[in-house]
């Protein structure tokens, strides 16, 4: 008698506790999972990372440890969506996220991004070194564990330590090139540390009904609007600055020099204005600028390490 | 008579979408697979070099 006949007696549970509904996931809600669009800026800035440093990376190489840091970032994405579904399903803006909108159980997110993170870490240690490969596992864990778990639910704070997460990249890309962390990387990781706030915050600004309604204390929940207005300009009056660093240590040319300097000016003007005005539109418009602030900055950082070499660093 | 033929269940039957669905995620676990074989291939030769293929019998 085989184990399956001596279980006749056993009646198999039925109904919808036993069985898990056939999965409705397409690709595209995987894809989904991984917050592309947070994607695009994580490996847009490991690029440039990768592509300042000094060292050399075969093409190949440097592929690969994009690639690895991209799907390191989107495990991370899928991994802060399975445990914030509860939260998401309350915000309108997170609402249709593959969680919370039944297309794909909790488990499967979980799988999927612990999946992705361990092979990420794994292949990027063999593709380049072991130190970018301990960054991207860092990374991971810091938004996860620290901002996901921790931070998120617990202090006002929350988006200004957990930026920390978004920092990494391109300290990322700079170890894989080089195997190792220098004073250039670390500037790298300062301006998009003290660009996070102003981001979000301006961001929270017009969603901070969203955040309320979630229990998630955003700091224009916590501290009111005109507190939230205050912080932005503080970090915007850090980050202008810090931006024109890397011209200041001369690891980067006169045209970045002028850029940043012109675009730490738009994101202090439209900080200012902010802080004074009571509607939302400088806010939107801060928000969106604050985008194009980063991609300039990190464009031109890139346009400029590239014409260096081409002419010498005359430029 | 084992759990498996009780009560004439016929167990899940998927849907004409849910059955496109799943096909579609098998083709792109199938496509990502591929594209994996392939790259793990080209990072070796790229780490190793050609020296790889010339080994002392």
């Amino acid at each position: 008698m085989s184990l399956i006949t001596e279980g006749a007696e056993l009646t198999r549970p039925t109904g919808a506790e036993s069985r898990a509904e056939p999965s409705l996931a397409g690709v595209g809600d995987y894809f989904a999972l991984l917050k592309p669009r947070v994607m695009s800026l994580v490996v847009f800035t490991a690029l440039v990372g990768l592509m300042v440093a000094p060292g050399h990376l075969h093409p190949v190489e440097g592929f690969v440890a994009l690639l690895c840091i991209a799907i390191g970032a989107g495990a991370a994405g899928a991994l802060n969506m399975w445990y914030d579904a509860d939260i998401d399903a309350l915000m309108t803006r997170t609402a249709d996220r593959p969680i919370p909108a039944g297309r794909v159980a909790r488990g499967e997110a979980l799988g999927f991004g612990m999946t992705l993170a361990i092979g990420s870490v794994a292949v990027l240690g063999l593709a380049t070194n072991w130190l970018a490969a301990g960054l991207l596992a860092f990374t991971i864990f810091f938004y996860v564990a620290v901002y996901t778990m921790w931070l998120k639910r617990s202090t006002p704070q929350n988006i200004v330590i957990g930026g920390a997460a978004g920092a990494f990249p391109p300290m990322i890309g700079w170890a894989a090139a080089t195997g190792g962390i220098g004073i250039e990387s670390i500037v790298l990781f300062l301006v998009i540390f003290f660009w996070t706030p102003p981001h979000f915050w301006a961001l929270s600004l017009w969603r901070a009904g969203d955040y309320a309604r979630a229990g998630v204390p955003m700091l224009p929940v916590v501290a009111g609007a005109a507190e939230t207005r205050r912080q932005i300009m503080i970090y915007a009056l850090m980050l202008a600055p810090l931006g024109v660093v890397p011209w200041l240590l001369g690891y980067s040319g006169a045209l970045y020099g002028v850029v940043s300097l012109l675009a730490g000016a738009g994101i202090v003007w439209l900080a200012v204005r902010v802080r004074r005005e009571d509607g939302l539109t400088a806010a939107k418009q801060l928000f969106g600028f604050s985008i194009l602030y980063l991609f300039v900055l990190f464009a031109v950082l890139l346009a400029d390490d590239r014409l260096g070499h081409l002419l010498g660093r005359a430029v | 008579m084992t759990i498996m033929d009780q009560d004439g269940d016929d167990g899940i039957v998927l849907t004409e979408e849910q059955k496109r669905r799943r096909r579609a995620r098998n083709i792109a676990i199938a496509l990502v697979l591929g594209a994996l074989v392939v790259l793990f291939y080209v990072l070796t030769i790229v780490k190793l070099g050609p020296g790889v293929l010339q080994r002392p019998l």
